[in-house]
């Protein structure tokens, strides 16, 4: 291999570091942890969301009680819905600071192949190849889904403090129910190598745990799709209405 | 055996490229990939066109200078590195693709041959311990622990040949760095350096163009050295360790 000899000023060892987050914003490792930490952020929150959706199927008395409650939550400690606006900002951070660093790093990765192999072979599994994909397409959803349960400016029914009726309307309607589930898949494929790289990227990944972590990506990933798509197939087959 | 060998043509590193055909005749089984290519070589010279340009010195796998990208595969479909594979691993009649590493990191300087200096750059960056000179030390001087010495050895065994960043969607030296990193790292000579090192290699490594890691897995894959995927997270461990240190 040649071995370039460079100047000085590679071999300079200076005292003065840039500060920390300066470092981690500057590294594509750094990039990564922070994706990986705003990801799993999401995740959690996603975990409380699919079990609190599951109340639907206790009648519309449990679930609208427990949409109620979480606006109560904190109380009498935080004032009302409080609770629920710190939610929604640490979430809208966590969305806005994976999705600019995904952007920066697509980016840079696109950047650094610009040539394509003329002999082409599918690589790495659908999951991993769909992050990019997938990741626009749920964040897509989010807009849609706000706009459909939270404003409730496309749902059909809109009554506000009934998210049950609501719900249910819009699993009536054929797009509700083909975006959700299209969406919900997307989620699962995401989550599938999203997990599992967040582990990695975080330092978590040893040879003796990568079954394991594996397995744990593979289990949220089927859990939460399940859990969620429970919902409007619910609602499609009669069981909830 | 007889033989579609198809090969990028690049003229220097502006020149544009091109696939190029070429009929080999004559090839025995026992012959390395790069036997093969000197054969076509001989031919060319001796219709008087250039011949390929191809990368390649010890010839034993143990080098890292060869460096082809076959049929889509970083050092082709057996998991060794170019010198090392066989004309058995393919059949009579068969139509090769044979590319170049395809990273921007890594320029075509011509036909088959990229530049790879940046492997170096990173080395230098912090790729080295700081070790009095001298007569040898005493073997007994440092003890190291039995699995530390297996992980320095296992990541040593990198030969910095490329083929992690050829393979990478990305382009990404994830890979090779982490080898590189994870050797002198888990030893106590290496211990000295171990927060500067892994920052200023990682930065090195990012400054040179190289892209990001998505955890396709695809360097690991390749790798003729068998250098495995938890490496990576073992520098990403390094890394946020050296961070918090600051």
């Amino acid at each position: 291999m040649v071995l370039t000899v460079n100047g000085m000023a590679l071999a300079t060892r200076t005292d003065r570091r840039p500060s920390t987050t300066r470092t981690i914003w500057d590294s594509t490792v750094g990039k990564k942890s922070v994706m990986a930490v705003s990801g799993l952020i999401m995740l959690g929150y996603l975990v409380v969301h699919m079990l609190g959706n599951l109340k639907i199927f206790f009648g519309a008395d449990e679930f609208n009680g427990y949409a109620h409650w979480l606006r109560t939550l904190g109380s009498p400690f935080l004032h009302h819905e409080w609770a629920l606006w710190i939610v929604r900002v640490a979430l809208v951070a966590a969305v806005v600071a994976h999705a600019v660093c995904a952007y920066q790093l697509s980016r840079r990765d696109i950047k650094a192949r610009p040539v394509k192999y003329a002999h082409k072979r599918r690589r790495a599994s659908y999951a991993t190849r769909t992050m990019r994909w997938g990741g626009i397409i749920l964040a897509l959803f989010i807009v849609w889904h706000l706009l459909d349960l939270t404003t409730l400016t496309v749902n059909e029914r809109a009554w506000a403090g009934h998210p049950y009726e609501n719900v249910l309307a819009t699993f009536s309607t054929w797009y509700g129910n083909t975006i959700y589930i299209v969406a919900m898949a997307a989620l699962g494929l995401h989550v599938r190598h999203g997990f599992w790289s967040a582990a990695q990227t975080l330092g978590a990944g040893t040879a003796r745990r990568e079954r394991t972590l594996k397995f744990l990506a593979d289990a949220l990933a089927l859990v939460l799709f399940a859990g969620f798509v429970s919902v409007p197939v619910a609602v499609m087959t009669g069981m909830v209405s | 055996m007889k033989l579609t060998l198809r090969v990028w043509r690049q003229r220097n590193t502006d020149a544009p490229g091109a696939m190029a055909s070429y009929e080999v005749d004559g090839i025995s089984k026992d012959m390395s990939f790069l036997e093969m290519l000197d054969t076509l070589n001989e031919d060319l010279i001796l219709r008087g066109e250039d011949p390929v340009a191809f990368d390649h010195d010890c010839r034993e796998g143990i080098c890292g200078a060869c460096s082809l990208v076959i049929n889509g595969d970083a050092h082709g479909p057996e998991r060794t590195t170019t010198c090392q594979l066989h004309m058995r691993s393919f059949a009579d009649g068969d139509t090769i693709d044979v590319e170049p590493w395809r990273a921007s990191a890594f320029p075509v300087v011509k036909d088959l041959v990229v530049d790879r200096s940046a492997f170096d750059r990173i080395i230098q960056a912090g790729g080295y311990i700081t070790a009095p000179t001298g007569s040898a030390p005493e073997a007994h001087a440092t003890a190291v622990p039995k699995p530390d010495a297996d992980s320095a050895f296992e990541h040593a065994e990198c030969i910095g040949c490329g083929a992690c960043v050829a393979a990478c969607p990305n382009g990404s030296a994830m890979l090779f760095t982490s080898a590189k990193i994870n050797h002198l790292n888990v030893l106590p000579q290496g211990s000295p350096e171990r927060e500067t090192r892994v920052l200023d290699m990682v930065a090195r490594m990012d400054d040179e163009g190289f892209g990001g890691c998505t955890l396709t897995g695809e360097c690991a894959t390749a790798c003729p050295k068998g250098i495995p995927l938890p490496s990576i997270a073992a520098m990403n461990r390094e890394w946020l360790r050296a961070v918090r240190k600051g």
